[in-house]
């Protein structure tokens, strides 16, 4: 019944590997919302961090004295500000996302795709265009309810600020692309993340922010992508110089990290 | 009905009719690193050629690690073959893999959807990807998924995974659909559903490439099937064909009153047509020629022995197993075969 209209032809290929990428966009965005962890950790938990820097550490709302520096009479909140930014990217870019890309290697997830016209690539990207919208909504949370509840001050340097945030961003995904380029297990991913994430985060100031900052841990963090991010958003909120060195450092990284996550990346 | 196209056991490449094979493999070969710090490589596949005609529901039968997976794997453009040819619908999938995605549906034996999408959502998801997808309701219901569609897949039981797997390798619409063990795990009940599942599956046009390492699947299922160990091809036709071409071994169990035993076992060991006699828990199982059965029960009736119970064991592909391979058949066994990394377990 069937031979003679299955003759062994092909007709020219039809697909081109990213049909259905709205469709995919749009599924793993509601899958990203049914994860109540992930959803927390992206989203809110830059505006936590910050509100409870607040209230949590004693003399945060005071003004700062006695620097000799530009410092003296903000509040020490104000510090933590561009801090607060560099872990809104931080968090998603080093901890649920490598979880995630780990995950779908480890279920055969990119697998199955690759047997169906749409590339693997596709959900990978899918990712890197939700996790942005994270972290940009989670820097505009934090930041709306920080300047409601707190006040500090506007940045001196609007455009500085946003590109060193956009860079923040690049070379934070780069790095956590390159981490779940290889792990085979979601706990690998998460491990090896945690690992790189907190010494950033102290690299960045979450425990020495601004001004309390020794200058040998400035020296180093300016070189990491994290600690540059930090610098270069407090250099453009606070001061008048453009942060040359921070936002080469950041360029570079993700100029480095980039192709090699995609060059690294294994499917299955 | 789609006719088998039977095709002589010896025949490396059976004819397949005016329409040409859906799908050839010539010669397959397929290594793996060996173990660190040596250089020898593994032999997931060492010589494999198949060719599956249109409309064919074709087996690719043996233990695990023997390398059907791996088989099949270059088949869909998954692996790169170390050697020979593979063509699926005359495309080389090995080089062109983006013009086979879309005529070649997939249901891999290691691939899990996330937790949380629902059947609903994982259906439209998949149709999207393809220019021509089936129709989805229809496979819902086909599949018998209708009432599980806004069911997360981690709440799905273990068969409504195996069919939600089935319904995404068909939602492109394909030609031929490759299903890896795709009864392993599922309760007997279950077992049957799918496999009258695959035959509808066939009926609708779609050429299946099975891939199992139950023999009653594959005597039940393929038109036709090679039977690989070890990574080569050891024996290949219809499971009639290759039962049919064992040597003539017959085998007849009984079961007689205690009293007559004695006399049963001395009676038979002195008949020309049995080989030989066992004791099989409460029966007698005696082998012989082809005439051991009418051998066997006339001399009872001689005796005025009336037997409990008389029944032949029926032959089958594990027969043709041991035949071929000197061992007995056990599925979880691939201790003769290198073991590739996408098979090595038996879950």
């Amino acid at each position: 019944m069937t031979a003679a209209t299955l003759a062994p032809t092909l007709p020219a290929a039809r697909s081109h590997g990213w049909r259905g990428f709205p469709t995919l966009l749009a599924t793993e965005s509601r899958l990203w919302l049914r994860e109540p962890g992930t959803v927390f950790f992206s989203l809110a938990f830059p505006t936590v961090l910050l509100l409870g820097v607040t209230f949590a550490i004693p003399g945060m709302r005071e003004p700062i004295t006695g620097t000799g520096s530009a410092w003296d009479g903000r509040s020490a909140i104000a510090a933590y500000v561009p801090v607060v930014l560099a872990a809104a990217v931080a968090t998603p870019a080093l901890t649920t996302m490598p979880v995630s890309f780990a995950g779908f290697r480890e279920k055969g997830l990119l697998r199955r795709l690759s047997t169906t016209p749409m590339r693997p690539q596709g959900v990978v990207l899918a990712h890197l265009v939700i996790n942005l919208v994270a972290i940009a909504a989670a820097a505009a949370v934090a930041l709306a309810v920080g300047a409601l509840v707190l006040g500090y001050p506007a940045p001196e340097q609007v455009g500085t600020v946003a590109l060193a945030f956009v860079l923040t961003a690049t070379s934070m995904m780069s790095l956590g692309v390159v981490i779940a380029s290889r792990t085979s297990r979601a706990s690998t991913a998460s491990a090896i993340g945690s690992l790189v994430y907190f010494p950033l985060l102290f690299l960045s100031g979450l425990w020495t922010p601004g001004p309390m900052m020794p200058d040998a841990v400035r020296q180093v963090g300016q070189l990491t992508p994290l600690g540059a991010a930090s610098q270069a958003m407090t250099a453009g909120w606070f001061e008048d110089g453009f942060p040359a060195l921070q936002v080469v450092v950041m360029a570079v990284w993700t100029a480095v990290l980039l192709p090699l996550g995609v060059r690294l990346f294994r499917w299955s | 009905m789609t006719a088998p196209l039977p095709a002589p056991a010896s025949a490396l490449s059976p004819s397949t009719g005016a329409a040409g094979p859906v799908v050839e493999v010539r010669n397959l070969r397929k290594t793996y690193p060996g173990p660190k710090g040596s250089t020898a490589r593994k032999v997931a596949v060492e010589d494999v050629s198949l060719s599956v005609a249109p409309g064919e529901i074709f087996g690719i039968l043996g233990p695990n690690g023997a390398g059907k997976t791996t088989t099949v794997e270059c088949l869909a453009g998954l692996r790169e073959a170390d050697g020979g040819s593979v063509r699926v619908l005359g495309v080389d999938p090995q080089t062109r893999p983006e013009r086979v995605r879309d005529v070649l549906g997939v249901q891999l034996q290691e691939s899990a959807l996330n937790e949380k999408i629902t059947v609903d959502e994982a259906m439209s998801l998949y149709a999207s990807f393809y220019d021509a997808p089936a129709d989805v309701e229809e496979l819902l219901v086909m599949l018998d998924l209708v009432e599980h569609r806004r069911v997360a897949y981690a709440k799905l039981s273990g068969g409504q995974k195996q069919r939600l797997s089935i319904a995404l390798a068909l939602v492109g619409d394909p030609r031929v659909a490759i299903l890896d063990e795709l009864t392993t795990g599922l309760d007997p009940q279950a077992r049957r559903n799918t496999w009258d599942l695959v035959e509808r599956v066939r009926d609708r046009g779609v050429t299946i490439l099975l891939v199992t390492h139950f023999m009653d699947e594959a005597e039940r299922l393929c038109d036709r099937l090679v039977v690989i160990d070890a990574g080569r091809v050891v024996a290949q036709g219809s499971p009639a064909e290759l039962i049919d071409a064992l040597d003539d071994t017959r085998t007849v169990r009984l079961r007689v009153p205690a009293a007559d035993r004695d006399l049963t076992w001395h009676t038979l060991a002195g008949l020309v047509d049995v080989e030989s006699i066992d004791e099989v828990g409460r029966e007698i199982e005696v082998s012989g020629t082809r005439r051991v059965l009418p051998a066997v029960v006339l001399a009872l009736a001689e005796h005025d022995v009336v037997p409990d119970d008389v029944r032949t064991v029926p032959r089958s592909l594990e027969d043709v197993f041991v035949a071929v391979t000197g061992r007995t058949y056990d599925p979880a066994d691939g201790a003769s075969a290198a073991v590739g990394p996408a098979e090595g377990a038996d879950r």
